[in-house]
């Protein structure tokens, strides 16, 4: 076992990039619930923009293009969801599972002559002088825009939800659409368009994986996250900075627990491997012990009568 | 004076029944107008087109001697339209003022909206804190949410659907006061309500509509409550009549109840102790939210009691569940129609299965008698005039006052012992009412003992042989009805303490 070999600085700024895929499906996935919609699907919409981001980047040979591209494809099949349940009005729990189930098989098919390839390189955002610091700044100050983007999405998303009349009408939507359509609010238009930013959202997460973190094309290369990021929404009890805390507390602790794996700890291996999920249920679910309790017309469908 | 607002020849018709027929009325400024009906005689169509809710299929609509056709309930909010809900539409995880915000068009800063909040209801006598979450506030409080609401746009016309169902007679005087202030100020009131003396006390006008056609207009003060309820109904109506008895042996005796509500926003009971016996009936009146539910709960078995408390005959009644409790003939009828009293997606046929199975017969060693329960059901059906094309039908097909006849008729066939009826008339049109009453009445007659919880004190003081009041938790001494006036009644609510500093 040899724990020298972790440099705590690199440790800190890895675990920050860790969260972000995490940080960004599950906030866009607490916008759409607190709208009273559950979308499942979160899986299939990383997934899709991760191949959409990854085929993009490579072609015009620029990251930030390929995340644009990334946020639209999310985007695109989140509009399938909204389509089967908002006008169709399927059921959000089924019409969810079959768009991961979509999703997944769409990217594969997308990506299959993109196994292999490397895509270009996102630099670090230039602070200047900031990222100089000592130890503070490569923790940081290091990181590509992404990561910064992500914590904006977080406190934009707080701010929104708390002080403007625009977060009160998505919540008054989601808490009971009966009373939000007498009221003469747009149930399906609202939702709609916060599912589409949940798709948004978890395709800048999937492209942050195949992009930064990874980076290449592999099949099902998200590998369950957007399913971390569904619970973490919940045990975050719908709350944006508690949804900010559990997603940096997971990848941090999958992060070092990687670390500690190479360092050779003397730790059977799928303790360390399970660790991340034990630490931030605990954590989440004690923090959750308050009032605060599911958006009251959470996965309910919406039919407009009278 | 020329009408505020003038509705000509309305119609809407939905798949199967005309809900409006030609529907025509005016309204002038500062005046209030009723308008009653029974159950599905089109009121809440016609204001919900007055609201932009519902398009008409034919007819005009004119405000000031304009046309006016609200697209939808913003646009009728800033012609001056403003809504007070039956059911609430509030959101229970927000605050006052957020709820408020949400049915304004431009509100103003949540800190300067909490001011406006407060100097309206101190203007208005309605007093509410703009901090408080909806969750936590009494159906009173909920109410003024809904008219603050309204009232902060400054309107018009002022629609209020069944305003009085949930509040106490001070409530009531309190929003009458308002109501009447409002109308002085120029403000038309359009009320919608079943109770008839309250239409007499308050209103200038009375438009009767039933099967969803004018069938008369008159003023509430010059007619009596029976001539206008004969009016709704279309036939003379018939007073529930109590057949002399004596009371019998104490079937029901409840001592020392002491319970923790399962709700966050509900109410535990405090030291509870009462009888009933055979061939009474014990009025439980109070407000919604002071134990009712609770209370409801233990004698049905729901919830859990310590022994010694309930007691049906000899027997303690506290190891037995629901299902026991309806074998040995004690059952119950609870408030919330659709998803308690009944399954809302099971059949007619399945829910008289549900309640009926043990002491009807029809379920033998975990086999069930379909053919049995079906005409179970039919009987209900037809003793109990529920209005629906046969016993297949889902029970949230049915209107609320059909539905609420099959629950009551479900448990009063079924001969109990021992009947505990929480708002058996909740929603319900006169002619239905009387029905259920008379049925209740005629089951205590019959040696039952019967335990009616409601929040409609003129059914209590018609069919009750004792009165008592559930408030916050504790019930009165239970008094005989007979020489009970309003005034003692509200005492017993106490109502007398803290309605108009209620929580502020």
């Amino acid at each position: 076992m040899d724990l020298s070999a972790i440099n705590p600085i690199l440790l800190i700024a890895a675990m920050i990039a860790a969260a972000t895929p995490i940080l960004l499906a599950a906030i866009g996935e607490l916008v759409v619930e607190r709208a009273g919609v559950l979308n499942l699907g979160v899986e299939g919409m990383m997934i899709t923009g991760a191949v959409c981001g990854f085929i993009i980047a490579v072609n015009t040979g620029s990251p930030t293009v390929g995340f644009i591209a990334a946020a639209v494809g999310g985007a695109v099949l989140s509009l399938l969801f909204a389509f089967l349940t908002q006008v169709a009005l399927a059921n959000q729990v089924a019409s969810g599972l079959a768009l991961t189930l979509f999703g997944l098989g769409l990217s594969s098919l997308m990506g299959q002559s993109y196994v292999g390839i490397k895509p270009p390189r996102a630099e670090a955002t230039p602070l200047g002088p900031l990222a100089e610091i000592p130890i503070i700044g490569p923790i940081l100050f290091g990181h590509d825009l992404m990561v910064y983007l992500g914590l904006g999405i977080v406190a934009a998303t707080w701010a929104v939800l708390k002080f403007t009349r625009m977060g009160l009408v998505l919540r008054a939507v989601g808490e009971n659409h009966d009373a939000a359509h007498a009221l003469g609010y747009k149930v399906k238009r609202i939702r709609t368009l916060a599912i589409l930013f949940g798709g948004a959202c978890a395709g800048l997460g999937g492209a942050y994986i195949s992009l930064i973190r990874v980076p290449q094309w592999t099949e099902g290369m998200t590998a369950g996250v957007g399913w971390i990021a569904l619970a973490l929404v919940v045990f975050a009890s719908w709350k944006p900075w508690r949804v900010l805390l559990g997603a940096y507390l997971f990848g941090g602790i999958t992060q070092l627990q990687l670390n500690l794996q190479g360092a050779g700890v003397a730790i059977p291996v799928e303790y360390l491997a399970m660790s991340p999920y034990i630490v931030t249920i605990i954590v989440l679910v004690i923090l959750s012990a308050d009032k605060s309790r599911a958006p009251g017309s959470l996965g309910r469908t919406f039919h407009a009568s009278g | 004076m020329s009408p505020l607002l003038s509705l000509t020849g309305l119609t809407k018709a939905y798949p199967g029944v005309v809900a409006n027929d030609d529907v025509s009325l005016s309204i002038a400024p500062g005046e209030i107008h009723a308008l009653l009906g029974e159950n599905g005689a089109g009121k809440s169509t016609l204001v919900k087109m007055i609201y932009g809710l519902v398009k008409p299929d034919a007819g005009q609509m004119q405000m000031h001697g304009t046309e006016f056709a609200p697209g939808d309930p913003r646009a009728a909010r800033a012609a001056g339209v403003g809504m007070v809900f039956q059911h609430f539409s509030l959101f229970d995880a927000l605050t006052v003022a957020e709820n408020i915000a949400l049915g304004m068009e431009t509100p103003p800063p949540m800190r300067a909206l909490a001011a406006r909040i407060r100097e309206v209801s101190e203007t208005y006598g309605l007093p509410l804190s703009p901090d408080r979450v909806v969750g936590d506030l009494s159906a009173g409080e909920r109410q003024r949410v809904e008219i603050i609401r309204c009232l902060l746009q400054d309107p018009k016309l002022l629609i209020m659907d069944e305003p009085t169902s949930v509040l106490t007679p001070q409530e009531v005087d309190i929003l009458f006061e308002t109501l009447r202030k409002l109308s002085a100020e120029g403000t038309a009131i359009l009320y919608i309500s079943h109770k008839l003396e309250e239409i007499r006390a308050l209103c200038d006008a009375a438009t009767i509509l039933r099967g969803g056609k004018v069938v008369g207009d008159c003023v509430p003060r010059d007619t009596s409550a029976r001539e206008m309820a004969e009016m709704m109904v279309g036939s003379t109506l018939a007073t529930p009549k109590a057949a002399a008895h004596d009371a019998g042996d104490v079937l029901l005796s409840v001592t020392g109840l002491s319970v923790g509500s399962p709700s966050a926003f509900g109410m535990s009971l405090k030291d509870i102790s009462f009888e009933v016996r055979a061939g009474e009936v014990l009025g439980i009146g109070g407000v919604a939210g002071n134990g009712q539910d609770e209370l409801l709960a233990v004698l049905s078995g729901e919830l859990p009691c310590r022994g010694g408390m309930v007691r049906f005959k000899d027997r303690d009644l506290c190891k037995d569940g629901p299902e026991a409790r309806r074998g040995l003939g004690v059952l119950s009828a609870p408030e919330e129609r659709l998803g308690h009293a009944a399954a809302p997606n099971m059949s007619l046929t399945e829910n008289a299965m549900l309640t009926g199975a043990a002491r009807e017969g029809l379920a033998q060693r975990g086999m069930l008698n379909w053919a049995k329960t079906r005409a179970f059901a039919e009987r209900i059906i037809a003793g109990f005039d529920v209005r629906t094309p046969g016993p297949e039908n889902a029970a949230r097909s049915l209107s609320g006052g059909n539905l609420q006849k099959f629950v009551i008729g479900r448990e009063v066939l079924q001969k109990p012992e021992v009947l505990v009826v929480n708002q058996p008339t909740w929603g319900v049109d006169a002619a239905a009412a009387a029905a259920i009453r008379q049925a209740l009445l005629d089951l205590a007659a019959g040696g039952s003992a019967v335990l009616a919880i409601s929040q409609d004190l003129d059914e209590l003081m018609e069919i009750s042989d004792r009165f008592a009041a559930l408030n916050e938790g504790r019930l009165s001494d239970p008094r005989p009805t007979a020489g009970l006036d309003v005034e003692q009644i509200g005492l017993m609510l106490g109502g007398a303490h803290g309605m108009e500093v209620a929580h502020v």
